[in-house]
Order: structure tokens, then C-alpha cells, then sequence
């Protein structure tokens, strides 16, 4: 990409409020559609969607019928390991309106075919300290600049790229798991059986920007969904949170945007104390928490749409 | 061709290990059969999970490493050790040491070669061990082993081997046992057309002493690079500049033991009672008791550290550790067992007899095994993050069959082995008794 930097601007803004529209859509696929028809069709919020098949027709489906699909763009090895140029991703989370909704979780997991207990994305609930108000947490994987995992990882399957993406080349990993020791986020999940995804996964030709298929013996984590970035659209998370806390944006254009507002990264992260954590690490993060300060929600209405187990994890913390 | 000819006191020696050369008993063959199975069991333990993947373990997101890798570190701290022993010992020619030495470097071969085999078994793609050297990445403290782990283990089967190679040479040409001819033709093989000429001797001598010397400098790397597999990541319980040290006099210190315990059952078994005289043991258990105090040191400085500035993350892995309702019983155990008890009986000279060192060494290996559990498994299980996950196993971790399955047969590997030594060759060394005229 040679576009100067103002261009590059306009021209993510311009894809990322594409990236919007298109996430309200929802890019959907009917499953039970023919050899090849990859349709698209609304759907929103309800159970059941009208879609239309291929034939003209429009039909009311479940929606568990319905599955995400990766649209990626074919890319070549060696740009799936140095990057978008000119790129330098940075998302910022705003802990003020998490409240548990835990649709960034479920997105996540739709678009990288993960099954129900595989969190790339996990919502924590964190307490400072004992008199200080629980508030929750969502922790993706950070994409550090001095990155713990990528230095350890004895095979370079896990590495760098120059848009500050960590990601993990699962074609390459040998499995010894030792990036999962040496990230100190926990951020790291294992394939410690098969992913079970759906079978014409399977011939999607392994890339280390969709991590799809997955493979048995590897590891895998949060990627930014690169992919969607290549195609000036924002991660799934980021469309997914129905309260905004997410932003994502570049660094080198000074922008982020949850979707409906794009702001400037310096003033936000000035304006509302961003930080990152564990910065005593020397990790050097690439997201940034804004403090829960002035949340919309108490913490507790996180707990209400949790089944029963769950709720037992956080009982000390209230 | 010239024979090696043999005094009256290596032919005495020779005559001992006479029997168990020649023949095994009912009692032997169903022993080994107990080992073999050991080891078909944990095969079938290693087929189902390449067959269905690491879930078969109890190793999960968190824990991700748990006995498999305990084992290795134990396995080859112990090769580690005991090779350090060895090449001491030969170097500075240490008059008591002569009947140990071999004991020693064969411990160091077969925990060297099973102490790697564990690490295999935590690796979750098989098919792609080759990238380990293709695609190597010479910052990553994996490379760094790969690199110490297979020269370590040309070294030490050249020392031993050298070690061996003169007795090869006796058994070759001795009239005094009926031998099959593949016997025959492998000692003939191994013994290297070694005839004990002066030039021949003096070319082993001087290549079993370069070894020696060269396998403490190589050693001593070996240990910094595995204790830096954990040094090198940002682990309460793993980033200690004493890992290292303190994993070193362990390892020797269970090497050491493990010494003791196959001294003692050769003994009895071989009546070996005028080479591996009352004084080996004692001084091997002075040995021992210097290093398990050291270790002691060691475990306290690292622990009353963090016990004392109570660092948040540092001390919940402490915490986890002295804490009876999670790993306490563990920890408090190892070290009265493995620590604190072996100085106290021993440092009582009437205590010193073969037979209480020997149970006293036993108890030092088993401690030794669970501290080396206990430096890998609550680091891993006390994230800085809250783990909060509904499913217990992701909390906690818990060996499943497949591991014990492994463990065992790791265990049985070397105890096979040392029982199939003494079909091949003479534990004490014949040709160290040369010099000696009567
Ligand atoms: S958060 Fe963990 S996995 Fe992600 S880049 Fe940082 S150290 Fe690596
Ligand atoms: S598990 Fe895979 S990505 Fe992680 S360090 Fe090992 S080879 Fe690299």
C-alpha cells in the first residue's frame, strides 16, 4: 500500500464504517445451502431469520442454523507474516461499559469456529483490592511489542508482524506450549484434542491470519482478526459489544473506533487515563484499558445472564 | 592376536560376576517380564494419546505442562548429575571412587536418554519434531537445549563407553564362561580390538580423561540451560537467579542417591561386599547430606524472599506452597523426608551403616521427585490473572492414567535397564584392579 497517510485515513475510516454496515448485516451463511452458495442474508436479534436461498426463495431458519464464515482474501505466506504496511494496530477497552454481555465472547467464537468452552476472549472479573468495586474485564490477547511468547517460541511460529500483530502460524507450531508459560496474561489456548469444527473447514487452506482449520497439538489465541483488517473491517469483538466498549484502530493514524464513534487515540487515552496492563511487565501492550470509572452498569448485572456454575466463580468477589 | 591378560585379583573378580553372566533365573525372567509390561502398558498409553491428542492428560490451558515435563527435568537433572559425579571422580582420580564410577556414568546414560523422551511426550505435534532444527530460532532457550541435550548425550555415551571398553575386551578373551557366539561376537565388536597393549592404554586413559574434563564444563551448561527454560519467563516461582543453582545440588543429590540405592541392590544381589565396601556408602551419604543441606539453604533463601516482601503474584505461588489445603503436605513433606531427616540420621556415625543410607536415599529420590513436581506444576496453576474457569480441570491440575501409565514405564526403563547391565558386563571394573597383584 503506498497511499500517503491522509489517504490511508479516509481510506480506513471509509472501511470501517463499511465494516459496520456490513457487521450490522451480519455476514451470514445458510448451512444448509448447496455446494457453493455462499448467501448472504439479513438477520438480527431473534431466534428465527428470514434468509433467502439460492433458488430465489425466502425462508425462516433458526438462527443456531446459521454460521459465520471467515470471507478471506487470499494472501501469500509471507504477508500473512510481515503484515499490513503502514499499519500499527491498537485497540482500547473501555472497562467503564463492560458489562459482561459476553457477546464479544460469542462472536469471537462464531467467527473462528470455536466450540462453546474455547474462549480466545475471556470476560474477567477483577477486584483491586477489598474495599475497592469489582468491575469486569474483557482480555483479548494484548499483541505486545516485546512480546514474552514470540522470544521463547524455538520454531518462529509465533511472531511479530510489522502492523503489531502477534500471531501464530499454526502449520508451524510444534506444540511445546512454552509461549503459554512465558505469556503472563494467560492469553494462550492449546488444541489439546480436535477443534470440532464444521468439515468444509477443513479444506480451508491453513493461513496465520484466520488460524482456521485449527489443528489438534497446536496452540491458538486471539489474532485481531487480521483477516477482517485486510478487508478494511473491524474485528468481530469490536462490531459484536452492543455497549461500545471496544475500540480498535491504527496507531500510526491516530484513530480508533468501536464502531459507532471514531475518536483520536492520543485524546482518549489522555482524556480518560488509558493504561496498560501489567505495564510493569515490560511487555509493552497494544490495548489499552480506560478505568471503570462512571460505569453504566453496576458489576452485578454482569452475573445475571450467567448459568448457575458461573456465578459461583465470582461469589467471593461481591 | 594378543589377549588381555588378567591377575589373580581381576580373575577373582571375574569369577564373581561369573553366574549372572552366564545364566538368569525364573525369578529374573519374571522380573523383567514386570518391566516389560510396565513399559507395553505405558506404550499403550503413548498410542492413545497420539491417537487422540493431549486430552488424554490432565494438562489443560493453565497448567500446561505437568508430570511429563516434572519427569524430564528430573530425569536428566539426575543423568546431569551423576554424570558430573563420574567425571569428578575419574579426573581427580579419587582412590574410593573407582567402583562407583561406572555405576555412576551408566546411571547418567539412562536418565540421559530417558529424561528427553519425556519432553517428547509434552510436545503435542510428533509429526513436526523436525522443525525444531529447520525452522530453529536461536533465541529461544528451547534451541539452547535442543543444542546442550544432543551434544550432552554424545558426550556421556562416549565417557561411559570408554569407560567400558576394556572389559569388553576381558570378557572377549576369557576361557572361564561358556558364551554364545552372538556374545561372543559382540564383545568382540565392542571391545574395539582393544589387546591392552601400553600404546592402546595410554590412548584410552588420555580420551576417557579428556571426556571426563570436558563433560563438567558441558554439564554445568546443561544444567543453566534447562534451570533457564524456566528462568527465562516471567514466572513467580520460575524467574529466580537461584532456579538454577538450587536445581543443580538437587539433581546431584538425587543422583547421588539413586547411586546409593543401585549400589546396595548389587551388593546383596552379586555379593559385591569387598569392592563396594561399607565405606562407599559413607562416604556417598556425606556427600549427600552436604548437598540436600545446600538444597535446604537454597529452598529456604528462595522462599522466605518472597515469603517476607510478599510481592502480590510472588507470594500466592508461595502461599499455594506452604498452605496445607493446596500443596502443603506435598511441600512440607519432600523436605522433612528428603531434607531435614537424611542430615539428622546421618550426621550419627552409628547411623551410617549400608542399609539405613540406602532407605534414607530412597526417601531422598521420591522428595526429590515431588519438589521438582512442585517447582512445575503451582507457578502454572497461579496465573497473574484470576483463572475463574467453571471447568475443574482447568483449575486444577490432576495426572490422568496416560501420565502415571508413562511415568511408570519411565521408571520401569530404567530399572530394566540395570537389571540387563549386569547380563552384559561386570558392574565393578576389572580392568582398574590391573595395577594390583594380589
Ligand atoms: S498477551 Fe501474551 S500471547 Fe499476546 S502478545 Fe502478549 S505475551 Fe504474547
Ligand atoms: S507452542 Fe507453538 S507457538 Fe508456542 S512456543 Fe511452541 S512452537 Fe512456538
Amino acid at each position: 500500500m503506498s497511499e500517503s497517510s491522509e489517504n490511508g485515513r479516509r481510506d480506513f475510516l471509509k472501511k470501517g464504517a463499511l465494516g459496520v454496515t456490513l457487521a450490522a448485516w451480519g455476514q451470514l451463511v445458510f448451512s444448509c445451502a448447496p455446494e457453493g452458495g455462499h448467501d448472504h442474508a439479513a438477520a438480527e436479534g431473534a431466534d428465527t431469520v428470514k434468509v433467502l436461498t439460492p433458488d430465489g426463495q425466502l425462508v425462516e431458519v433458526d438462527q443456531s442454523h446459521l454460521r459465520h464464515v471467515h470471507h478471506t482474501q487470499d494472501i501469500s505466506y509471507e504477508e500473512s507474516r510481515t503484515g499490513l504496511p503502514g499499519r500499527k494496530f491498537v485497540m482500547v477497552i473501555d472497562l467503564a461499559r463492560c458489562t459482561n454481555a459476553r457477546k464479544c465472547v460469542t462472536a469471537c467464537q462464531k467467527m473462528h469456529h470455536l466450540p462453546p468452552d474455547k474462549e480466545w476472549l475471556t470476560v474477567k472479573l477483577m477486584k483491586d483490592s477489598e474495599d475497592s468495586e469489582p468491575y469486569w474485564f474483557p482480555k483479548t490477547c494484548y499483541h505486545c511489542d516485546n512480546p514474552p511468547c514470540v522470544k521463547v517460541c524455538p520454531v518462529d511460529a509465533t511472531f511479530k508482524r510489522q502492523d503489531g500483530l502477534v500471531l501464530v502460524d499454526n502449520t508451524r507450531c510444534i506444540g511445546c506450549k512454552f509461549c503459554m508459560t512465558a505469556c503472563p496474561y494467560s492469553t494462550r489456548v492449546f488444541n489439546w484434542g480436535e477443534r470440532g469444527e464444521p468439515a468444509d473447514m477443513k479444506t480451508h487452506r491453513a493461513n496465520a491470519e484466520t488460524s482456521i482449520p485449527g489443528q489438534v497439538g497446536t496452540v491458538e489465541k486471539c489474532d485481531f482478526c487480521p483477516d477482517m483488517a485486510r478487508m478494511g473491517q473491524l474485528p468481530d469483538c469490536v462490531v459484536a459489544c452492543p455497549n461500545g466498549a471496544f475500540y480498535f484502530g491504527d496507531q500510526n493514524e491516530d484513530i480508533v473506533t468501536n464502531g459507532s464513534e471514531t475518536v483520536r487515540f492520543t485524546e482518549l487515552i489522555a482524556e480518560r487515563a488509558g493504561y496498560r496492563y501489567g505495564e510493569e511487565l515490560g511487555t509493552e501492550p497494544r490495548v489499552y484499558y480506560l478505568p471503570p470509572t462512571d460505569r453504566i452498569f453496576p458489576a452485578e448485572k454482569g452475573l445475571e445472564e450467567l448459568p448457575e456454575e458461573s456465578r459461583k466463580l465470582y461469589e467471593d468477589l461481591f | 592376536m594378543k589377549t588381555v591378560d588378567l591377575n589373580k585379583k581381576q580373575t577373582a573378580i571375574l569369577q564373581t560376576f561369573g553366574p549372572q553372566l552366564e545364566k538368569s533365573g525364573t525369578m529374573y525372567r519374571l522380573w523383567v517380564g514386570f518391566l516389560l509390561l510396565m513399559i507395553l502398558f505405558g506404550g499403550y498409553g503413548l498410542f492413545r494419546q497420539i491417537y487422540i491428542g493431549h486430552v488424554v492428560t490432565g494438562m489443560r490451558d493453565h497448567a500446561v505442562w505437568g508430570y511429563y515435563i516434572a519427569n524430564f527435568v528430573y530425569f536428566i537433572g539426575v543423568s546431569y548429575g551423576t554424570a558430573m559425579l563420574a567425571a569428578i571422580l575419574y579426573y581427580f582420580k579419587v582412590p574410593w571412587g573407582r567402583p562407583i564410577i561406572r555405576i555412576a556414568a551408566l546411571v547418567a546414560f539412562i536418565s540421559g536418554v530417558i529424561g528427553p523422551v519425556f519432553i517428547l511426550l509434552c510436545i503435542g505435534r510428533f509429526d513436526r519434531l523436525h522443525y525444531l532444527f529447520i525452522h530453529a530460532r536461536v533465541q529461544s532457550p528451547i534451541t539452547w537445549d535442543v543444542m546442550v541435550i544432543s551434544t550432552y548425550l554424545v558426550g556421556i555415551t562416549v565417557f561411559t563407553y570408554l569407560l567400558l571398553i576394556k572389559d569388553f575386551a576381558i570378557l572377549r578373551d576369557t576361557d572361564k564362561f561358556e558364551f554364545p557366539s552372538w556374545r561372543k561376537k559382540l564383545y568382540n565388536a565392542l571391545a574395539l580390538r582393544y589387546t591392552g597393549t601400553s600404546e592402546q592404554d595410554q590412548q584410552i586413559g588420555h580420551s576417557t580423561k579428556s571426556m571426563a574434563f570436558i563433560m563438567v564444563p558441558k554439564v554445568v551448561l546443561a544444567f543453566a540451560v534447562l534451570s533457564w527454560i524456566f528462568g527465562m519467563t516471567l514466572r513467580p516461582g520460575w524467574r529466580s537467579s537461584i532456579f538454577g543453582p538450587s536445581y543443580v545440588i538437587a539433581s546431584i543429590a538425587t543422583g547421588i542417591a539413586l547411586i546409593i540405592g543401585v549400589m546396595w541392590v548389587y551388593r546383596k544381589l552379586y555379593k559385591l561386599e569387598d569392592y563396594l565396601k561399607d565405606e562407599h556408602f559413607r562416604y556417598m551419604s556425606l556427600i549427600l547430606i552436604a548437598l540436600v543441606g545446600a538444597f535446604g539453604y537454597f529452598t529456604l533463601s528462595e522462599y522466605i524472599t518472597s515469603w517476607y516482601t510478599s510481592m502480590t503474584w510472588e507470594s500466592k505461588v508461595t502461599d499455594k506452597l506452604l498452605s496445607f489445603k493446596e500443596f502443603g503436605w506435598a511441600f512440607h513433606l519432600a523436605n522433612f523426608f528428603g531434607i531435614i531427616l537424611p542430615i539428622v540420621v546421618i550426621a550419627f556415625r552409628r547411623f551410617r551403616t549400608p542399609t539405613i543410607i540406602t532407605a534414607l536415599s530412597l526417601l531422598v529420590v521420591f522428595a526429590m521427585w515431588v519438589r521438582r513436581y512442585l517447582t512445575v506444576v503451582p507457578p502454572l496453576e497461579t496465573p497473574l490473572l484470576p483463572i475463574q474457569d467453571a471447568r475443574p480441570e482447568y483449575v486444577h491440575y490432576s495426572a490422568t492414567w496416560v501420565e502415571w501409565s508413562l511415568v511408570l514405564a519411565g521408571a520401569a526403563t530404567f530399572f530394566i535397564f540395570f537389571t540387563l547391565v549386569p547380563k552384559l558386563i561386570n558392574v565393578v571394573p576389572i580392568s582398574d584392579y590391573e595395577k594390583e597383584t594380589n
